[in-house]
């Protein structure tokens, strides 16, 4: 594809938000759509900075951002020992697979009453919900990531004397990484879904709180700013995974 | 004695073993309750420093053979016996069909893996490597993946990491056999190159008759379902050895005539038996 062709296609996709949020201000100004459940672009803007300066918003998405991030390692690191071992030892994986199997259907929504039950309303039972979210789709994606390794690749590392530990280093770890990144993704993704939940029943701070407060005192322009914030959080995740990825990957070339 | 002469006829000043480094007696493979005969009791010695070649039509289980050398399959029958000249060195290095270079790493750490497996130091590792690569002309290609490579060139660097690992035995399981006809040339004059500069015993199996006849010192005829070694012979030609001159001369013609002729009965018997069954 030419530079002038993508050029002109990140331009267009610059251009159609900018211009619906310009007729969502037209239509709120000229009392087209209800203020109440619509306020216009710029009235979230004004109460976006003013959140930000009283640092209420800061707090809220440290807060989050915290969760967030003690939960991917309390689930996501488990997950991706698990998965390697299971993987690699076929016993393992005729065990525990099919607890796996039955666990993953049960929306991890439903078990926050639970979980509040077992860890209270204090921060382990956010950091938990989101370990849940975690967990699943990397472990499921290092088992298949390890299991699907072409097999010359492991009679490339036995014919070479490879040892246990030298072919997980060598072909397993690597030959998965793939497809742990795609798990990875998809447990950050379902992380911020969990935390924004768990905040909403049970917190006094983070930006599900900050949404759920917002519904309780009815200020719908705090309600949106949580929402964009949200959304931004998850269109830089991606961006930050997709670096990391190509880091981590660099025999796949960029997307 | 018939290996004592193969080897002077290579000029080799080496001793010469009293002992074949490879020597099969009676290796059979079966496969389940069904009773599929896949490998028949093959017994052959194989001297050190020979370019053996194992050619037979597809299913004669002449890959199965080459595993059970290699030890990543066992035989049900028979013994494989390898005598070792250098306790130090690796006893076989497998240079695989299609590809087998690993996609995560660059060419010189596929380049490398074997030495490295075996914790030789990285020094000795870095010089082994650079001089296989630049023998091969593949050295300023070092930090690409494999897939940033030809065919032709992967292949190339598996040949190189079979090479590099410097073991007894070289087990070579149809390398060529996703090249073109071009790239194949290339590479058969390539290793031609690298295998007469270091002389090690070489198992190769292929389907191609040209193939068998271009780079071997004896060839082993397999037959299919069971498969068994129907014939073996010497390859009277020379070395070192030019591809094209040695595809003009007649007797290379002659006996690529003749092997075609033995395997044409086992190809036709083959297709017989597949259709005997589907019927």
């Amino acid at each position: 594809m030419s530079a002038e062709v993508k050029g002109r296609d990140r331009l267009v996709g610059i251009a159609t938000p900018v211009v619906l949020l310009g007729l969502w201000e037209l239509a709120a100004h000229f009392r087209l759509l209800d203020a109440r459940f619509f306020p216009p672009p710029s009235a979230i803007v004004h109460q976006f900075a003013a959140l930000i300066a009283s640092g209420e918003l800061g707090t809220n998405i440290l807060a989050s951002l915290k969760r967030l991030g003690l939960g991917m390692l309390l689930g996501g690191l488990p997950a991706l020992f698990l998965g390697l071992a299971m993987g690699v030892s076929r016993p393992l994986r005729a065990a525990i697979d099919p607890l796996i199997s039955a666990t993953y259907p049960i929306p991890k929504s439903a078990i926050l009453p639970l979980v509040l039950l077992i860890f209270g309303l204090g921060e382990m039972s956010k950091v938990v919900m989101v370990a849940l979210g975690a967990f699943y789709p990397i472990i499921i994606n290092t088992v298949v990531g390890v299991a699907n390794i072409d097999k010359i690749y492991l009679d490339v590392g036995h014919n070479y004397r490879a040892s246990r530990w030298q072919v997980f280093r060598t072909i397993a770890l690597p030959g998965a990484l793939p497809s742990i990144m795609a798990g990875v993704k998809l447990a950050v993704g379902m992380g911020l879904i969990l935390i924004a939940i768990s905040e909403m029943v049970a917190a006094n701070d983070g930006i599900g709180y900050m949404i759920w407060n917002a519904w309780q005192v009815l200020t719908v322009d705090t309600m949106y700013v949580g929402l964009l914030v949200i959304a931004v959080l998850g269109f830089l995740f991606s961006v930050v995974l997709d670096e990391i990825e190509h880091r981590l990957i660099p025999w796949k070339g960029r997307a | 004695m018939a290996i004592a002469s193969v080897l002077n006829k290579q000029g080799r000043p080496e001793l010469v073993p009293s002992r074949p480094q490879l020597s099969l007696s009676g290796v059979s493979k079966y496969f389940g309750t069904s009773g599929f005969v896949a490998l028949d009791g093959i017994t052959i010695d194989i001297p050190q420093g020979q370019f053996f070649v194992i050619v037979g039509p597809s299913g004669c289980g002449k890959t199965t053979l080459l595993r059970i050398l290699a030890g990543l399959d066992t035989q049900s029958a028979g013994t494989v016996a390898v005598n070792r000249t250098d306790e130090k060195r690796p006893v076989n290095s497998m240079i695989f069909q299609g590809d087998s270079l690993f996609p995560w790493m660059t060419v010189f750490d596929n380049a490398a893996y074997g030495l490295r497996m075996r914790r030789v130091p990285e020094a000795q590792v870095s010089d082994a490597v650079r001089s296989w690569l630049e023998r091969i002309g593949l050295w300023r290609f070092r930090d690409r993946y494999p897939n940033q490579l030809s065919g032709g060139m992967r292949q190339r660097v598996s040949i190189v990491r079979a090479f590099a690992n410097d073991p007894e035995i070289l087990f070579m399981d149809e390398p060529f056999s996703a090249l073109d006809e071009q790239n194949k040339l290339l590479l058969h004059e390539e290793l031609l190159r690298i295998w007469e500069a270091t002389k090690k015993t070489v198992v190769f199996i292929t389907h191609s008759v040209d193939e068998a006849v271009t780079l071997g010192d004896r060839i082993m005829i397999m037959t299919a379902n069971p498969g068994r070694a129907k014939a073996v012979l010497d390859v009277p030609f020379p070395r070192p050895r030019n591809v094209l001159e040695l595809r003009q001369k007649p007797a290379y013609g002659d006996l690529v005539f003749h092997i075609w002729e033995q395997l044409r009965e086992e190809v036709q018997r083959a297709r017989q038996n597949a259709e005997g069954e589907k019927a």
